[in-house]
């Protein structure tokens, strides 16, 4: 069975290390904040000036002046920072940002991502996200493993405009978890229930199976 | 008005000066921390050819979006420009010119043009889009981006509290961009929630000094909230 986007962020929250100053995107990334494992301690920066960010506020509590990157009502944790755009984004470029989750829509396997643009479709932006994988030395990226077609989002040679070149070394899909390094996909995990030769089949880059592959587990 | 007071007492004062074909500098993240009258001013003046630097270019019938009905705006340089018909429909017809500029470029091409640096070497945009055109350079073994910095004839600011001098602090996330379009104004003009008397302020708190401003008003906000989430919508 393909996992679902709880589960996906489920697997990646395993990866979050005590600590951490971790950016999450928006999408399956952040719903990872929902799954920190017990007994680590984890501190969410958001883009727009935030580092420390709390739970969504109540009702009484919600403030226009205190949102986050994907504009939503947030609260601030405490022991929480807000700064100015610059400050944030040294603080992403200047590689002091542990880890970074984000989606995308094609990662190839040199470590490229295609993630804000279709070209004659969809005009919004890349906001954050080329700062994001030029600055954090440790991304990993979530994404469905194949499109809504059934064709495969692990390519060869990324179609789509790139986001960042030669960034991404981890990608969890709803089918596995592989490591990208020399030129290749490895994998690593099948999520529960999927088979190798199925994750094989819908990948279309160089996909290597690793001798240890093991299933996915989630504690 | 005289020394050090920026106080105007009307928005045609405020924003005195603005001249069809000028490029305007707007601080504030998605609706949060926006000068909401400073942009109906111009609304307002009907001053057109506009380039407008903002990370974000409001939402259909507010914020910056407001500007975008009568065709106010030629070119809008942005980061993220998703949450707007009107802007889609404008760029898509090839009225609206767009520069797209990665989130933190943008921040340090205003912070960069408020200090007096012409352009700044960035790993950022690296083998995308965005290097079209650009100077690559290899420093230490990495590819960066040569990327000019920005400066407007106006800079278009919002902060919840000032003295008469203009010196300023910000409230919560609503900092954001401004304290950098501050800097980056020839004529820097910042909206407030409340004046305060001198000395109110504690010097070592101040976000923006006063040397950065030009003009200081005191705005009535609406503060529209783009998403509301509470926990309650959670459970």
């Amino acid at each position: 069975m393909a996992l679902t986007r709880e589960q996906i962020a489920k697997r990646v929250a395993m990866e979050l290390q005590d600590g951490y100053y971790v950016n999450l995107g928006i999408g399956i990334p952040t719903l990872v904040a929902n799954y920190v494992p017990e007994g680590i301690e984890v501190m969410l920066q958001s883009e727009n000036g935030l580092l420390g960010m709390g739970p969504y506020p109540s009702e009484s509590q919600v403030d226009a002046d205190m949102i986050n990157a994907g504009k939503e009502t947030v609260t601030a944790a405490k022991g929480a920072a807000i700064f100015n755009s610059a400050e944030s984004f040294a603080m992403i470029r200047g590689g002091h940002v542990d880890l970074t989750v984000l989606g995308a829509f094609e990662v190839d396997q040199n470590g490229n991502i295609a993630s804000w643009m279709i070209p004659n479709k969809l005009v919004k932006g890349m906001g954050g996200a080329m700062d994001l994988v030029a600055g954090a030395k440790n991304i990993i990226c979530t994404m469905t493993h194949a499109n809504k077609h059934g064709e495969s989002k692990l390519l060869t040679e990324c179609s789509l405009p790139l986001t960042g070149v030669g960034c991404i070394n981890k990608v969890i899909t709803d089918l596995a978890l592989i490591e990208i390094k020399d030129g290749a996909f490895h994998l690593l995990e099948c999520a529960p229930g999927v088979t190798v030769s199925e994750i094989q089949e819908r990948t279309a880059g160089n996909l290597i199976v690793s001798k240890k592959v093991k299933t996915m587990s989630f504690a | 008005m005289a020394g050090f007071d920026k106080v105007v007492a009307s928005y045609d004062e405020a924003m005195a000066g603005l001249e069809d074909g000028m490029t305007v500098i707007a601080g504030g993240f998605g609706l949060c921390g926006i000068p909401e009258g400073l942009i109906a001013q111009i609304k307002c003046q009907g001053t057109r050819d506009l380039t407008v630097v903002s990370n974000n270019c409001g939402v259909d019938g507010f914020g910056l979006g407001v500007l975008l009905e009568d065709q106010q705006i030629s070119k809008m340089v942005a980061s993220y420009v998703g949450e707007n018909a009107l802007f889609e429909q404008q760029l898509l017809s090839g009225e609206l010119e767009v520069e797209l500029t990665p989130q933190g470029t943008l921040a340090e091409k205003m912070r960069a043009g408020g200090a007096g640096i012409p352009a700044f070497y960035t790993a950022t945009g690296v083998g995308t889009p965005v290097a079209e055109g650009k100077e690559t350079r290899n420093i230490n073994g990495r590819d960066y981006l040569l990327e000019p910095s920005i400066t407007g004839d106006f800079a278009i600011v919002k902060a919840w509290k000032a003295d008469r001098y203009g010196n300023c602090i910000y409230r919560h996330t609503a900092m954001n961009f401004n304290p950098m379009a501050a800097t980056a104004g020839q004529i820097t003009v910042l909206e407030v929630e409340e004046i305060v008397e001198l000395g109110e302020l504690e010097p070592s708190q101040i976000h923006t000094p006063g040397i950065y401003i030009d003009r200081v008003i005191k705005g009535e906000f609406e503060k529209r909230i783009e998403k509301i989430t509470t926990q309650a919508a959670t459970l």
